[in-house]
C-alpha cells in the first residue's frame, strides 16, 4: 500500500490528552491492522480516558462496555429475555409471537451495526470471570457472531476500533493476548507530567508545580503503598491546592521539613493504611 | 522477514508465536513505518530505529513482565551483544569452569568419626570468608581432597561431598545438608498441568469452601417461584444470586534445595489447588520466608516482591498455606544474615511471626515424613511457632488442614 493513499486521520493526542509517541503508534497500528488494542498500566494513568479521546479526536462514536465481576461474554452480544416473554404469554400479549422482541442487543452488537466506524471500549476486562476473554475470541477476531434464537448472523460492516483496558487483576489467556496489540502505559516521567499539568491548569505558577511534583514523586517512591498516587490524584490535589492559599503555605513548610505530612493529603492517598505508612515514613525521615 | 528476530526473542524466553510474526509483517506492509515526505513522494523514508523498536514491541510482546527480556533481546538483535547471562547475580562464581564440578568420583560415605574429625567451621561468616579466600586461591579443577572446591571431596565447598556444614557449588543435592545453593537456574516452576492423582487431593481441598450467594440475581429460584405463583395465580418469577465459593487462599511454596525430591508431590497439590480455588494467589520462597517472595520462579531475581507488599495486599481473611519441608540450617531461621541467598536484615522467624500475626488462619503443609519431624530442629521450632498447625502432605493431612481452615 502506498502510504500517501492514507486519507484517514491519525491519532496524535488531543488538547486535553497528552499521548506519548509510542501510545500514538500503538493506537494507529491497531486502527490500521484492525486489531484490538489491549492497554495496561497503573490505575490513574488514563487508560479509560484514552478511548474517549481517540473517539473524540477522530470524530467517531464511543461505545463503552464496563465489565464487572458478574458480566458474561454473551451480554456483550445480546440477551434473550425469556422471563418477560413468559410473562407476556401469561398476559396474552401478541408481542410474544415474535422472538425478536425479546432479543436485546449488547454493546458489541451496537458497535458492529453502527453506521459509521466506532470506538468500542471494553473497560477493565480483568474484572470479569477467568473464562470471559476466551468467550470473546471469535467475536473479536472475525467481528461477527451468530444469534441462535433468530438464526441471523451479525457481522461488522465497519470494524470498530476496539480498545480494551486491564488493571492486571487477572492474567489474560494467551489465545486472547495473541489476538491483540499490547501497550503498557508507563507512569509519566516528570517532563510528560509537566505537560499534563499544563493541559489541565494553563495558568498555574511554576513554583507550585515544582513543589507539588517534588512531594508527589517522593510519595510515589515510598515502598509498600497500597495505592501509590497517580496522575488523576495529582490533578485532583493540584485543584484543591489552587483553591486554598493556606495549603500552599503549608506545602512549603512540608518541603522544608517542618511539617511531616503534605497538606490535603487525602486527595493523594485514598487508604488509611497508606496514610499511616506515610506518617511512619515521615517520622523516619526526620530522625 | 524478521525470522532471526523471531528466534532471538524466543531464545530470550518471550512467548511469541507465528501469529505475532505475521502481524509485524502485516504492520510493515501497511506502511506504518513509512514517513512520507511532505512535498516529494519519492523521498518517503523508513522510520527511525526507535519507532521500529516500539512497533516490534507492540506486536510481539503481550505482557509488561516480558519488557525487560525484550529489551535485552533487542540489544542482542540490533547490536549483536549477547546479554543472556547479564542477570546472573553470582556471575563471578559461574566463572568456575563447568568441568571442575562434573561428577567423577562416587560420593564418599564417611563414618561418624571421620565426620567429626572434619574441621567444623564455627560460624556462617567464617564459612563464607573461607570460601571467598579459597575462590581467590583456586586456579584449577579439583576432585576429592579436603580443601579445594570440586566434587566428591570433604572440603566444605563443592558438590557431592560430605561436610556437615558445607556450601554446595553446582550439582544436584545428594546429602541435603548444604547451606548454600549456587546454581541459579536449577529451580523449576511448579507445573500445574499434572492432572493425574490430583483429583483426590482436590476432593480433600474441597472441604475448604465458604459458600455465599453474591453477585446479580440471575438464577431461577424454583422454590420461591412456585410458592409465589401459587399465591398469586399468575406466573411470578423469582430470581436469586448464584452460589459461589468465596474462600480466598494464599499459598507460599518453598522451592529448590531440599525440596527438589518432593517436586512431584507438590506439583499435584498445586494442580489440585489451582483447579479448586478461584481466588488462589501463590508465591515462592526459598527455604525460609524473608523480605522477598516471587511469583514466577524463572524470574525470581528480576522480579522479587517485597513480603511487606504481600501483607499489605492480602487481607486477613485470606487462608495462608505454607508448603515446605521446614528443614533448614538453624541459621536460616534464627539469625540475621542467615539466608542462603542474600544478606537478610531480619531473621526468617521474624517474618513468619509477621505472617502469623496478620492472617486469621495460617497452616504449614510438610511433605517430609512426620515420623522424622522431631529429629529436625527447625521443623520442631516452626511447628511450635505455628501452634501445631503443621500437617503432613498426605491425603489425611490435607483433610485435617482444610477442616481447621474452614472453621
Amino acid at each position: 500500500m502506498n502510504p500517501t493513499d492514507k486519507t484517514k486521520k491519525n491519532f496524535t493526542g488531543t488538547q486535553n490528552y497528552i499521548a506519548t509517541d509510542d501510545l500514538q503508534l500503538a493506537v494507529n497500528a491497531a486502527m490500521t491492522l484492525q486489531k484490538p488494542l489491549l492497554i495496561k498500566g497503573e490505575p490513574g494513568t488514563g487508560k479509560t480516558l484514552l478511548a474517549e479521546e481517540v473517539a473524540e479526536s477522530l470524530g467517531m462514536p464511543l461505545i463503552t462496555w464496563h465489565i464487572k465481576s458478574t458480566t458474561k461474554a454473551e451480554q456483550g452480544l445480546y440477551e434473550y429475555d425469556a422471563v418477560s416473554r413468559l410473562r407476556d404469554s401469561q398476559l396474552g400479549d401478541d408481542k410474544v409471537y415474535e422472538i425478536g422482541n425479546y432479543i436485546k442487543p449488547g454493546k458489541l452488537w451496537e458497535a458492529f451495526t453502527s453506521n459509521e466506524r466506532s470506538v468500542l471500549l471494553i473497560d477493565e476486562i480483568d474484572k470479569a470471570d477467568i473464562e470471559f476473554p476466551n468467550d470473546l475470541l471469535h467475536e473479536l477476531d472475525k467481528m461477527s457472531f451468530y444469534v441462535y434464537e433468530t438464526g441471523e448472523t451479525i457481522t461488522a460492516e465497519q470494524r470498530p476500533v476496539v480498545i480494551i483496558t486491564s488493571n492486571n487483576e487477572k492474567e489474560l489467556p494467551d489465545a486472547f493476548l495473541r489476538r491483540c496489540f499490547f501497550h503498557y502505559i508507563d507512569f509519566p516521567e516528570e517532563a510528560t507530567m509537566r505537560q499534563i499539568i499544563e493541559v489541565h491548569f494553563p495558568k498555574i505558577q511554576e513554583k507550585l508545580v515544582n513543589d507539588a511534583l517534588d512531594i508527589f514523586y517522593t510519595l510515589r517512591s515510598i515502598q509498600g503503598l497500597k495505592k501509590p498516587p497517580s496522575t488523576s490524584e495529582l490533578v485532583d490535589w493540584l485543584t484543591l491546592l489552587l483553591a486554598d492559599d493556606m495549603a500552599q503555605a503549608e506545602l512549603e513548610e512540608n518541603l522544608r521539613g517542618e511539617k511531616s505530612i503534605p497538606p490535603l493529603y487525602g486527595a493523594l492517598l485514598k487508604n488509611e493504611a497508606d496514610v499511616s505508612l506515610l506518617q511512619r515514613f515521615a517520622n523516619m525521615m526526620r530522625r | 522477514m524478521f525470522i532471526k528476530l523471531f528466534y532471538t526473542l524466543r531464545t530470550y524466553g518471550i512467548p511469541v508465536s507465528t501469529r505475532e510474526l505475521l502481524d509485524l509483517n502485516a504492520a510493515l506492509d501497511q506502511g506504518l513505518m513509512m514517513q512520507p515526505h511532505p512535498d516529494n513522494l519519492e523521498l518517503t523514508t523508513f522510520a527511525n530505529r526507535e519507532d521500529m523498536y516500539r512497533l516490534i514491541r507492540l506486536c510481539m510482546v503481550k505482557d509488561e513482565r516480558h519488557f525487560d527480556k525484550f529489551d535485552r533481546a533487542m540489544a542482542d538483535y540490533f547490536e549483536g551483544v549477547d546479554s543472556l547471562e547479564m542477570d546472573e547475580l553470582l556471575a563471578k562464581l559461574t566463572d568456575i569452569p563447568k568441568e571442575w564440578l562434573d561428577l567423577k568420583l562416587d560420593p564418599k560415605s564417611l563414618t561418624d568419626e571421620q565426620r567429626r574429625l572434619l574441621k567444623k567451621y564455627g560460624s556462617l561468616e567464617e564459612l563464607m570468608k573461607a570460601l571467598e579466600e579459597r575462590l581467590k586461591e583456586q586456579k584449577e579443577r579439583h576432585q576429592g581432597g579436603s580443601k579445594w572446591i570440586g566434587t566428591g571431596g570433604t572440603s566444605p565447598f563443592g558438590a557431592y561431598g560430605d561436610h556437615p556444614e558445607g556450601v554446595r557449588v553446582g550439582g544436584e543435592s545428594r546429602k541435603r545438608s548444604a547451606a548454600k545453593v549456587w546454581e541459579q537456574r536449577k529451580y523449576r516452576n511448579l507445573d500445574d498441568d499434572n492432572q493425574l492423582g490430583t483429583r483426590q487431593i482436590q476432593m480433600a481441598l474441597r472441604n475448604l469452601r465458604q459458600f455465599a450467594r453474591t453477585g446479580s440475581a440471575d438464577e431461577l429460584d424454583i422454590y420461591e417461584t412456585i410458592k409465589r405463583t401459587a399465591k398469586k395465580g399468575v406466573l411470578d418469577i423469582q430470581m436469586q444470586a448464584e452460589r459461589r465459593n468465596r474462600v480466598k487462599v494464599l499459598m507460599l511454596f518453598d522451592v529448590g534445595g531440599s525440596m527438589d525430591i518432593h517436586v512431584e508431590a507438590i506439583e499435584k497439590l498445586f494442580s489440585a489447588a489451582k483447579n479448586e480455588f478461584k481466588m488462589l494467589e501463590f508465591f515462592y520462597f526459598h527455604n525460609c520466608l524473608y523480605d522477598y517472595v516471587w511469583r514466577d520462579n524463572n524470574r525470581r531475581h528480576s522480579a522479587p516482591i517485597p513480603t511487606f507488599e504481600l501483607l499489605n495486599t492480602y487481607g486477613r481473611e485470606y487462608r495462608v498455606i505454607f508448603v515446605g519441608d521446614a528443614s533448614m540450617s538453624p541459621y536460616e531461621l534464627m539469625t540475621v544474615g542467615g539466608s542462603v541467598e542474600y544478606m537478610n536484615s531480619e531473621a526468617g522467624i521474624v517474618w513468619l511471626k509477621r505472617v502469623l500475626a496478620h492472617f486469621d488462619k495460617v497452616a504449614w503443609l510438610n511433605p517430609e515424613n512426620p515420623d522424622y519431624w522431631q529429629y529436625t530442629q527447625t521443623i520442631v521450632e516452626i511447628k511450635k511457632l505455628f501452634d501445631n498447625k503443621m500437617y503432613p502432605m498426605t491425603l489425611h493431612g490435607v483433610e485435617e488442614m482444610t477442616s481447621y481452615m474452614a472453621r
